[in-house]
């Protein structure tokens, strides 16, 4: 039998079951420090949350695996096709922004089950004012971010515990303690506070100092030594999935030139933020 | 792109179906009007219509491999440019030069990078050694059409592996031909007009387990007799301090030479030459 459903109320419905989804997984939060831009996601398994798009631009993800997987080579297929066809600077987080949010629109106002996932594409500049945050959520809406972030079940808390603390001129160690702190504030037994170890953690940055891919990994022995306050050098610093520790300067990966990013505000955001469907969080 | 219009402005499904991890395979869907050997060709021969490039040497070490090209691209009778470079990295330990119609090489080189990058992105992991090459010699064979009208180019391309069969073989040379064919080379192998006279000189003058620097000498010394005897390929230009284009990939990534070193090194092969022209 069929019943009436006005459009509100399956918004309102599609837009609960994709909360309730999300809320589900942990949590990840991506902030910006002084060398660049982190990334870290609670995560025990070996599936990523967090990845690299392009050169500049990194992924993170919470949500349904096989739905922000399935975003993520869409990304880096845009990606590359773009840099292919045009030149490695052409390819903007701006743009990927836009491509998942007409994409996530499209998902949630047209399908039955709207994706349960919660994007940030974080595009690294040469100066923290110049770096740029896009939060995309299961409903399309996108919003810029303002140096830090956090997506997932308890956002607001953590995102509560970034904003006390974030400093956009904070080294890595420093960023990463905070990120980890803000991750293990929610979660624990009775509302207790959690402290998180290397390996319950997936961090990567992306490195505003190096030139062409600036993803990194941070895995293993380095991530223990930064958790635990030490400091690591920076020619340390992790590794791409798979390239050398120091890639030459000049692999096929390098830009031909520096990019002009602060003349890349986003001045024109793709979509207003939906209060009909909040921001996931 | 997408052959129909969407008013729900998503991606194609071509971007969100797991699909394959390819780029070419993706552009094949996506843009097929990208690829080379895609594109209809009028009847005849093209081959005096486009600038080609020359001779590439490629050395194994003990630490790695060395690949040298010289500068000059060719169009008939004419010098096309002096400075054009035909030794590339492909990605982060393996490198790729090209030899023949200069345009189509360096799109596939191209072509290349994204397709080893691309596939990095997607699965985390990066391509065997192996699997580059295959790689690269179905992209050779997707030129077939366009080289048996003249547009011929053959790649050499040679990395470092990282698990190789046997650790003191971690530099491996691949050499293709036209159609596709794939052969893993010893020692070393030379590629383009000027190939033949590179390889009699590091036929004499290779050994096993050579340093990468007495390598790149060597390379420096092979691109110099190739030269000696073939218009087609360039020496090494003194008066505009233009020289090969050297780069070596070890265990720490691929290297390209930076101007002072190679000009040491090619000084040297020169200096030495004024005393014994045939080296």
């Amino acid at each position: 039998m069929q019943f009436y459903a006005s459009p509100e109320q399956v918004q309102r419905d599609r837009s609960e079951y994709a909360r309730k989804g999300i809320a589900r997984g942990r949590s990840a939060v991506v902030l910006t420090y002084e060398g660049g831009i982190l990334l870290v996601a609670e995560n025990i398994t070996t599936l990523r949350k967090i990845s690299e798009i392009y050169d500049k631009i990194g992924f993170a993800a919470v949500g349904r695996y096989n739905e922000f997987e399935n975003l993520r080579r869409a990304g880096v297929r845009m990606a590359d096709l773009n840099g292919y066809s045009y030149d490695r600077r052409d390819v903007t987080g701006r743009g990927l922004a836009n491509a998942f949010t007409q994409t996530l629109g499209a998902i949630f106002s047209e399908t039955q089950k709207p994706y349960e996932v919660e994007i940030c594409i974080a595009q690294v500049g040469a100066s923290p004012e110049a770096d740029e945050l896009y939060r995309i959520t299961y409903d399309g809406s996108v919003m810029d971010e303002p140096g830090f972030m956090a997506m997932g079940g308890q956002a607001e808390a953590i995102s509560g515990v970034l904003r006390d603390e974030h400093d956009t001129a904070a080294d890595l160690q420093t960023a990463l303690v905070l990120a980890a702190k803000a991750l293990g504030s929610v979660g624990g037994e009775n509302g207790q506070t959690r402290t998180l170890e290397a390996k319950q953690l997936e961090v990567a940055v992306l490195d505003r100092r190096r030139k062409g891919r600036t993803f990194r990994r941070i895995t293993g022995d380095t991530l223990t030594t930064l958790l635990g306050h030490g400091a690591v050098p920076e020619s340390e610093l992790g590794e791409t999935d798979a390239a050398p520790p120091n890639p030459a300067e000049d692999k096929p990966t390098v830009s031909a030139a520096p990019v002009a990013d602060a003349g890349k505000v986003p001045d024109d955001p793709a979509e207003p933020a939906d209060d009909v469907n909040g921001d996931g969080s | 792109m997408a052959k129909d219009f969407d008013p729900s402005g998503r991606l194609p499904d071509i971007f969100t179906n797991a699909g394959t991890s390819s780029f070419t395979q993706f552009l094949t869907h996506a843009a097929p009007e990208m690829l080379p050997g895609r594109r209809p060709l009028p009847p005849g021969l093209a081959g005096d219509m486009a600038p080609h490039g020359t001779t590439i040497v490629a050395i194994t070490t003990a630490e790695g491999v060395v690949m040298a090209g010289d500068r000059r691209a060719t169009m008939g009778n004419l010098i096309a440019s002096r400075d054009i470079e035909k030794v590339h990295p492909a990605d982060a330990y393996s490198l790729i030069g090209i030899a023949g119609t200069a345009g189509i090489g360096i799109e596939l080189m191209r072509l290349f990078q994204v397709e080893l990058e691309h596939y990095e992105k997607i699965e985390g992991i990066m391509l065997s050694l192996d699997g580059k090459a295959n790689r690269l010699a179905g992209m050779v064979r997707g030129n077939l059409g366009a080289a048996m009208q003249g547009l011929a180019v053959v790649p050499l391309f040679a990395g470092y592996d990282l698990s190789p069969a046997d650790p003191a073989k971690a530099g491996r040379i691949f050499s293709f031909d036209v159609a596709g064919g794939l052969y893993e080379e010893t020692g070393y192998d030379s590629i383009g007009s000027g190939s033949l006279f590179a390889k009699s000189a590091l036929k004499k003058k290779y050994r096993t387990g050579v340093s990468t620097q007495d390598a790149i000498r060597l390379a420096v010394e092979a691109l110099y007799d190739a030269a000696d005897d073939d218009t087609a390929t360039g020496g090494p230009d003194v008066t505009r301090k233009i020289y090969p284009v050297v780069m070596t990939a070890t265990a720490q990534g691929t290297h390209r030479l930076s101007e002072e070193e190679i000009s040491a090194v090619a000084e040297q092969v020169v200096a030495g030459r004024m005393e014994n022209p045939g080296g």
